[in-house]
């Protein structure tokens, strides 16, 4: 296991690697939905000679969040107003959003919609034979309110050949991890590139750029998941997603903002299979183990959490909170009501549909999680005659699914108030950084299609920002050698005590990327709330788990990888702990319970509009190496009724 | 549920210019073993099992096998994803069999023209905010 057979290892890589400097202008990190918007964007707006460069740790035809496919598209406003997206999405994440960069998504995100349509992503419609596109009046097949179905497997495929026509081949740099973001030598507070690495040559890559799109999408896997050996691997949101971006952003010194949000999403059980389509689209409810509706039994403590929990659909984290409490009071397992809801369908739908709509079912989890097929197969269920585990998975980190985790950034100049607006849409607060999707904190629901619109919005204002400061040459670190030794530090580690013992996993000069993923999964759960205290924390408890992580990180230089692959594992996961503290350190800020049902501080058990209707942000001291965290004022821009 | 690579199948993208598996996988998994021209699944629990590899494999040389810390053994999920639409069979542990076959796409592989129906030279400004497949749309800003 050591020595993998396929990967290069520390030998090969330490003995032979070779320093490439590329000197470009607009950098893209990431080649997911926000990076691949990017690239179709920039093009119509870069003068002929700027350059543009995309780097990519796996290939763009099946990286991010949606390598696998999707089966809906999660945010198409059609009939409703971006007034009525902003008051959906600051009521499911509990009132403290960036309004101003909500409304701006949801104003651009049905052009975005029509685009993929263009592309060739097969998009169901209201009327089965109505061949037309959205863009010649078609009316999409509505999921839900906010959501529309597709025949979403190749939904990335696609995306990816576009970015790939217009960037040009040359331009997209796959298989290469960055590690860190280089800061400009003579302009303060400025981005002048990034450092990283290839993984299947021995090769470090020093870009240096004028302006940085950092996209690398959401954290999974800081906390222990429920799974423990295979089935570690079946996480609902993407495992690839490291938590690169708010690491190396907050590293650069932008400012973080709702890094204590996590989703907690309630889903399939082990297989985390999507259930929205069950609620929205076939009318399904979750029962408990005695066929009761919680939220009927149990809905009266909704009011405690007024105005959000009022709402006609209540904030999601409500409904695990009222979950959970019938979970407590001894009424678990919970299960989906599919064979309920099939029956009631098959009442009630024209003949046309009811044969689709096993299909339907079946391609919800074929687009989008085909182990949730698996295991249904595995265990033998018709969802017409067997109804299905669902539970709250473990915590994840992100910003645009129900989730608010991100960086700080400039709203648009049209209408983001004064304190939400520095000149660039997008931008952080470090000049030439901007990000979108995962990256662009409290501003939830965004999903694929409004994830790709701020990777659009990010590339304009790229170009618009270095057009504006057209003298500006990047000048990072000189020093080459030192710059490598550092993103090649764990296998040089390797190298030096890998034969002190006879198994080279076991070793007290250093800690391999899986121990110290493990050490940050235990600890995250057990003093951070993960689900072994069914989300529950304080603040004796967290102070406990920050000395732990601590230490971990201390022991951080002392990481060590065996080949490329290994390097890569342990520089994801040192990303990973930087996001485990900066959750960590939120959540102690936050004194109440902003978001019962993701996480509970049991000495602030209540919901505290007073004195916590604020962002919590955070920024690195790069003096003493600390987070510093401070409240930000909420403004509201669009009334709620 | 982890990929796992059929020995007798994998003929290790010999006569290719890059090994498909090894070139597709989100997370880095599947590689090659140049001693014996077959590749593997280097780190099994951390797949996703997305099937990216399963789809792209040449020789359908590549299938998963379920998560066996919560599934029973005995059901398989496997594609054949063609050009314009994906083949699903499932087997499920009981015998049973179901297909299914979705539409992937509705332009040609390679096909797509990112920039149809937009202007050559754009006349947008960078100074606003339209994106450039919005030239002359009124944005809505929020009523007060």
């Amino acid at each position: 296991m050591a020595e993998m057979k396929g990967s290069m290892t520390s030998t090969e890589v330490l003995n032979n690697y070779t320093i490439e400097e590329i000197s470009t202008d607009v950098l893209i990190v990431g080649g997911g939905m926000v990076g691949c918007g990017a690239a179709f964007e920039i093009k119509k707006w870069a003068p002929k000679d700027m350059k543009i460069t995309m780097v990519e740790k796996a290939s763009i035809e099946r990286s991010g969040a949606v390598a696998m496919g999707l089966s809906a598209i999660n945010t198409y406003l059609g009939d409703n107003t971006p007034e009525d997206y902003v008051k959906h999405v600051a009521n499911d994440l509990m009132g403290i959003v960036r309004e101003d960069l909500i409304y701006d998504t949801g104003r651009h995100v049905d052009s975005t919609v029509r685009l993929f349509e263009k592309f060739g992503l097969p998009i169901f419609k209201e009327d089965e034979d109505d061949s037309r596109t959205i863009a010649e009046g078609a009316r999409p097949l509505r999921a839900g309110r906010w959501q529309i179905m597709i025949h979403g497997e190749s939904y990335k495929v696609l995306v990816a050949e576009a970015a790939r026509k217009a960037l040009g081949e040359e331009n997209i740099k796959e298989r290469v991890f960055i590690t860190e973001l280089l800061m400009d030598e003579k302009h303060e507070n400025r981005v002048a590139g990034a450092i990283g690495f290839s993984l299947r040559e021995a090769k470090i890559y020093i870009i240096k750029a004028k302006a940085v799109i950092m996209a690398c999408g959401g954290t999974v896997n800081v906390f222990r998941p429920r799974s423990q050996a295979e089935g570690m691997g079946r996480t609902w949101y993407a495992i690839w997603n490291a938590g690169s971006t708010y690491a190396m952003g907050y590293q650069a010194g932008a400012e973080m903002t709702t890094m204590e949000n996590r989703f907690v999403p309630n889903r399939f059980k082990d297989g985390y299979g999507p259930v929205g389509a069950w609620f929205t689209l076939f009318k399904s409810r979750v029962l408990n183990a005695h066929g009761e509706d919680y939220m009927q039994k149990w809905g009266h403590m909704l009011q405690d959490y007024a105005p959000y929990g009022l709402a006609k659909v209540p904030a999601t984290c409500l409904w695990n909170h009222v979950m959970l409490k019938d979970w407590m009071e001894g009424n678990g397992p919970f299960y989906m009501n599919t064979s309920g809801a099939i029956k009631t369908l098959f009442e009630t739908l024209p003949e046309k549909r009811k044969k689709s709509l096993e299909a339907d079912a079946w391609e919800d989890f074929l687009d989008m999680t085909v182990a949730q097929a698996g295991l249904w197969a595995s265990m033998d269920i018709d969802p017409a005659e067997t109804n299905s585990e669902v539970m709250p998975t473990e915590p994840y980190f992100l910003g645009s699914h129900s989730g608010a985790c991100g960086m700080w950034v400039s709203g648009p100049e049209d209408l983001a108030p004064k304190e939400y607006q520095w000149g660039y849409n997008r931008m952080t607060t470090v000049n030439g950084l901007f990000t979108g999707g995962d990256g662009v904190g409290a501003s939830g629901h965004k999903f694929s299609s409004g994830s790709y619109v701020e990777g659009r919005i990010a590339a304009k204002s790229a170009v618009r920002f270095i057009l504006d400061d057209s003298g500006f040459t990047p000048t990072v670190h000189t020093d080459n050698k030192t710059l490598a030794e550092k993103v090649y530090g764990p296998m040089i580690t390797f190298e030096k005590f890998k034969d002190y013992s006879t198994e080279s996993n076991v070793n007290p000069n250093y800690i391999k990327p899986r121990l110290y993923l493990f050490r940050l999964n235990k600890l995250m759960d057990e003093y951070v709330a993960g689900t072994s205290t069914f989300y529950r924390t304080s603040e004796a408890s967290l102070l406990r788990g920050l000395d732990l992580l601590n230490r971990l990180k201390e022991d951080a230089p002392k990481l060590a990888a065996a080949n490329l692959h290994e390097l890569m594992r342990a520089w994801e996961n040192y990303h990973r702990s930087i996001v485990g503290e900066l959750h960590l350190r939120h959540v102690l800020f936050r004194e109440e319970t902003r978001y019962p049902g993701f996480y509970y501080r049991t000495d602030h058990p209540k919901l505290d509009e007073q004195n916590w209707k604020v962002f919590v942000n955070s920024k690195l001291n790069k003096t003493t190496g600390q987070p510093e965290l401070f409240k930000k004022p909420y403004i509201e821009i669009v009334p709620k009724n | 549920m982890p990929s796992f690579v059929i020995t007798e199948k994998c003929d290790g993208c010999k006569g290719r210019d890059k090994t498909a598996c090894q070139y597709i996988c989100p997370n880095d998994l599947m590689v090659l073993n140049k001693d014996i021209m077959k590749a593997y699944n280097q780190e099994p629990d951390q797949c996703w099992e997305c099937y990216s590899c399963v789809k792209i494999c040449p020789q359908s040389a590549i299938e998963v096998r379920a998560y066996q810390d919560f599934a029973p053994l005995g059901a398989s999920v496997i594609p054949m994803r063609g050009s314009d639409s994906i083949m699903w069979t499932v087997k499920f542990r009981n015998g049973k069999i179901k297909r299914f076959k979705f539409p992937i796409r509705t332009t040609p592989e390679g096909g797509i023209d990112p920039y149809q129906g937009i202007a050559e030279v754009n006349q947008g400004s960078l100074k606003d905010e339209r994106l450039c497949d919005e030239l002359g749309v009124e944005l809505v800003v929020p009523k007060h």
